[in-house]
């Protein structure tokens, strides 16, 4: 750390990764971030927090939630974290703290169970969170037409709907700047609107 | 803090997660997942951390910046048990945290700048 700038501030950005179970967030996140995709756990508890209440219970109290994040250095004092959402989007607990801060978010679809994505969508946009969708093609394969996608979402027609193969680092990449190029336009158009 | 780990063999988890909080389950402040925490000079003198987990802590932090997620994910501990460790550990001078830029302050300045940074870093990659 020592090559740090000395009145540098450091900082740090993250990107959310959502999208149905098994669609390949983490494979996602995988080929491009610098680390071996980490896991953190949250534990929420029901009702009870106390230390030393389980030894005779087996019923389980706590429900622990997962989530799967990959770490970019962008610069010595900026560093970029993708998180990818917990599998079970009724953890929306955990979905308020991940988007809080956001640059923005990708959700990846896998055109055979386009409903998975359905309630990730909703959490954004009622958030307001700039999102991609982001279609992983599995095998190279084409499924669909992006357009069809569009429609069978029923997102905006500005909202970027990008193909992609989560395994391939360069096609990661594209998406992820995708989004910061998309989030980045909405940004300065509303600060041309606002000083307008 | 001196925690016995041989005493708690067969229990299950090596500690029971909120003992190393004695029992406490909020930090004094919170801390975002992707705040980066770094060991201070007071803290990788080494002689003011009380425990096992504080030294793993302040020895890791000290190597290079850490975000809060990779310190509970590093540590094995739920998000919330690492949070409390890593205040109390701020509150006392041992660790820097330095939180995340929020797009959402409205300070669009800083907004577009740290965008446009993200944006050229990810086209370095």
């Amino acid at each position: 750390m020592a090559d740090r700038p000395a009145n540098g501030r450091v900082t740090s950005a993250k990107i959310v990764i959502a999208g149905g179970f098994g669609v390949g967030k983490t494979t996602l996140v995988g080929s491009v971030s610098e680390i071996t995709p980490l896991t953190t756990e949250a534990i929420m508890t029901a009702a009870s927090e106390g230390v030393d209440n389980n030894d005779l219970v087996t019923q389980k109290t706590t429900t622990t939630v997962a989530m799967d994040f990959g770490r970019i250095t962008i610069d010595n004092d900026l560093i970029l974290y993708l998180f990818g959402t917990p599998g079970q989007t009724r953890f929306w607990f955990m979905w308020d703290e991940l988007v809080r801060g956001a640059i923005g978010a990708v959700v990846l679809v896998d055109t055979r169970r386009l409903a998975d994505s359905f309630a990730a969508i909703d959490f954004f946009e009622h958030r307001r969170l700039p999102y991609l969708v982001a279609v992983n093609q599995f095998d190279g394969k084409q499924f669909h037409d992006i357009e069809d996608v569009r429609e069978a979402l029923a997102v905006a027609p500005q909202t970027p709907i990008v193909p992609c193969d989560a395994r391939h680092r360069e096609s990661t990449k594209s998406v992820l700047i995708n989004l910061v190029e998309y989030v980045l336009s909405m940004h300065r158009s509303r600060t041309a609107g606002a000083s307008a | 803090m001196v925690i016995d780990r041989d005493e708690s063999v067969g229990v299950g988890a090596l500690v029971r997660p909120y003992a190393v909080t004695r029992g406490r389950t909020r930090p004094r402040v919170d801390i975002a997942m992707e705040a980066l925490v770094e060991t201070t000079a007071r803290g990788r003198s080494g002689g003011f951390l009380a425990g096992q987990e504080q030294q793993t802590i302040a020895g890791m932090c000290g190597v290079g910046l850490q975000s809060m997620a990779e310190i509970a994910a590093r540590m094995q501990m739920p998000l919330g048990v690492a949070r409390v460790l890593v205040a109390d550990m701020a509150a006392d001078g041992l660790l820097a945290v330095h939180e995340p830029a929020a797009l959402t302050d409205g300070d669009d300045v800083v907004g577009t700048e740290l965008l446009e940074r993200v944006l050229s870093g990810l086209r370095r990659l």
